[in-house]
């Protein structure tokens, strides 16, 4: 919540050791969780709307786009419940394959796919990103 | 001195040799001394070249134990991503290249032995000079993957060439290469990194040719794809620049962990090589680009291009973008044909029947969704 009581939009994301992803939310300042990397931590349970924000490392035809924390994390009803959008960050030299994991996402959720970014993101993608979130949560 | 004597000498050098516990104890300090050293941007130890002499020493690797889960991850995505240019049908665009003038078939052929040239290096003197500084046996093995795959994409040119061109044209466009100053230079820029002895500076280096170098060139078939010509062609490239990203952003990562070590200071001074070095290059890059473009009217195009995979190749050594969105405009129909699906509306020009054709790619679905 702001100061004057509108809620802000918050961010599930995944990101690898890499860290290109958990680099991109950084920079958009908002509340953000990160889905455990390692099977062995505790599960994250999402009760509040969220958007989620998710790498496709690129490659092959969509199989495995998916990064398989985020496919645990989304079989919990609970946590799908309050998805409202998806957004991919890659890499356009995946060709078909740039954000793909979004896209699967998007289609499975029935949710908006709002923006693909590419690696951790320009300046521009970060006000652009803001924006459809600030928009979202106005809806 | 006598016989007898010199015999005598030599017997005692033996005796004071290293026994085997010795032996082990010196092969045990210069792993450490090597293991501190490795990637953190420090030149190269006495150790590192003893270890390089005596690589018979080197523990046999076990992918079992794995170090570092980044190196596993890219084997993977390479041995899955692999491909061969025999498999693609470059034969379906002899007609299309009968419809380009002759100054865009030079072009084209030039194009496409400055990216040969390239990837020669990379496959032959680049990713090799990499492997001693490697962190953990397993990025040794990823590296000898991506130097045997550039070797693979520094083939795939000739097949385009035997297909489409005859002989007294390619053996006109490999002499260009060599006399093309522009491109002779690059070459010089790169190779003096590799050849140099610091180990991030060659990651640097190799992350600069493999995520900014190579665009003055893929531009081309990109256009030509989006005019719906040299297709099959363009599938192939795709498959060529796919790669690219996976060796831009595995090094690119190497490197982080490496300057995530340093001091301060160092890290300034590396950050600081890596801007400079990116300006040469970029200065040299923009006089190639005129020399090869202008005729046909596109160097401003192709320069937007260039802007844009600069940052790209600069977020892969985790630093900021260094060019403004108004220079990175890269013309839509330029990204349409690199990822088809990120534009909505773009009608992807098929004619290809290669089975690796990655323009197509539907949401294949895993087994782990249980909704």
């Amino acid at each position: 919540m702001t100061a004057s009581g509108e809620a802000v939009a918050s961010v599930v994301y995944f990101s690898s050791v890499s860290g290109n992803t958990a680099r991109f939310v950084e920079k958009l300042g908002r509340p953000a969780t990160r889905i455990p990397l390692y099977a062995s931590e505790p599960p994250l349970e999402q009760h509040e709307p969220y958007v989620l924000i998710v790498p496709t490392y690129g490659g092959g035809d969509g199989k495995g786009a998916v990064p398989k924390q985020v496919i645990r994390f989304l079989n919990d009803e609970e946590n799908r419940k309050h998805l409202r959008g998806v957004i991919s960050t890659g890499n356009t030299n995946f060709g078909a394959g740039y954000g793909i994991a979004g896209d699967i996402i998007a289609r499975k959720c029935h949710v908006p796919h709002l923006h693909r970014v590419e690696i951790f993101g320009t300046p521009d993608d970060v006000r652009v990103v803001n924006e459809r979130l600030d928009a979202l949560w106005r809806q | 001195m006598d016989t007898q004597n010199t015999q005598a000498s030599a017997f005692d050098d033996l005796a004071e040799g290293p026994l085997a516990e010795e032996a082990s104890a010196a092969i045990e300090a210069d792993r450490a001394e090597v293991g501190d050293a490795l990637g953190a941007g420090k030149p190269q130890t006495a150790a590192q070249e003893r270890q390089h002499r005596h690589n018979h020493l080197v523990q046999a690797i076990n992918w079992n134990r794995i170090q570092d889960d980044k190196d596993l991850e890219v084997w993977n995505r390479l041995v899955n991503n692999f491909w061969l240019p025999e498999k693609v049908p470059l034969s379906n665009d002899v007609q299309s290249w009968g419809t380009l003038t002759p100054d865009e078939q030079k072009l084209t052929m030039r194009v496409f032995t400055g990216l040969t040239l390239l990837d020669t290096i990379q496959g032959t003197v680049g990713a090799v000079s990499l492997i001693p500084d490697a962190a953990t046996p397993h990025e040794e093995a990823v590296l000898t993957n991506i130097a045997f795959m550039e070797s693979v994409h520094a083939k795939s040119y000739s097949s385009i060439f035997s297909t489409l061109a005859s002989t007294k044209e390619i053996d006109d466009a490999f002499r260009w290469s060599t006399e093309n100053p522009y491109l002779q230079r690059k070459a010089e820029i790169i190779i003096d990194y590799y050849e140099g002895d610091d180990p991030l500076k060659r990651k640097v280096a190799s992350t600069l040719l493999e995520s900014f170098l190579f665009y003055s060139g893929f531009y081309l078939p990109m256009y030509w794809s989006s005019h719906a010509k040299l297709t099959n062609t363009a599938d192939m490239i795709r498959l060529i620049i796919r790669d690219e990203a996976v060796h831009g952003y595995y090094i690119g990562y190497k490197f982080q962990k490496g300057y995530e070590k340093l001091s301060e200071q160092e890290q300034a001074e590396i950050k600081d090589y890596t801007y400079s070095l990116l300006y040469e290059l970029y200065e040299n890059e923009s006089k190639y680009t005129a020399d090869l473009y202008d005729a046909v009217g596109l160097t401003e195009d192709v320069k937007k291009f260039l802007h844009y995979n600069a940052n790209k190749a600069l977020m892969n050594l985790g630093f900021e973008p260094l060019f403004p969105s108004t220079v990175t405009d890269v013309n839509p129909a330029i990204l349409s044909a690199l990822s088809p699906n990120a534009d909505e509306n773009h009608d992807f020009f098929s004619g290809s029947g290669s089975s690796y054709v990655i323009g197509k790619a539907v949401a294949t679905e895993d087994d782990d969704w249980d909704f």
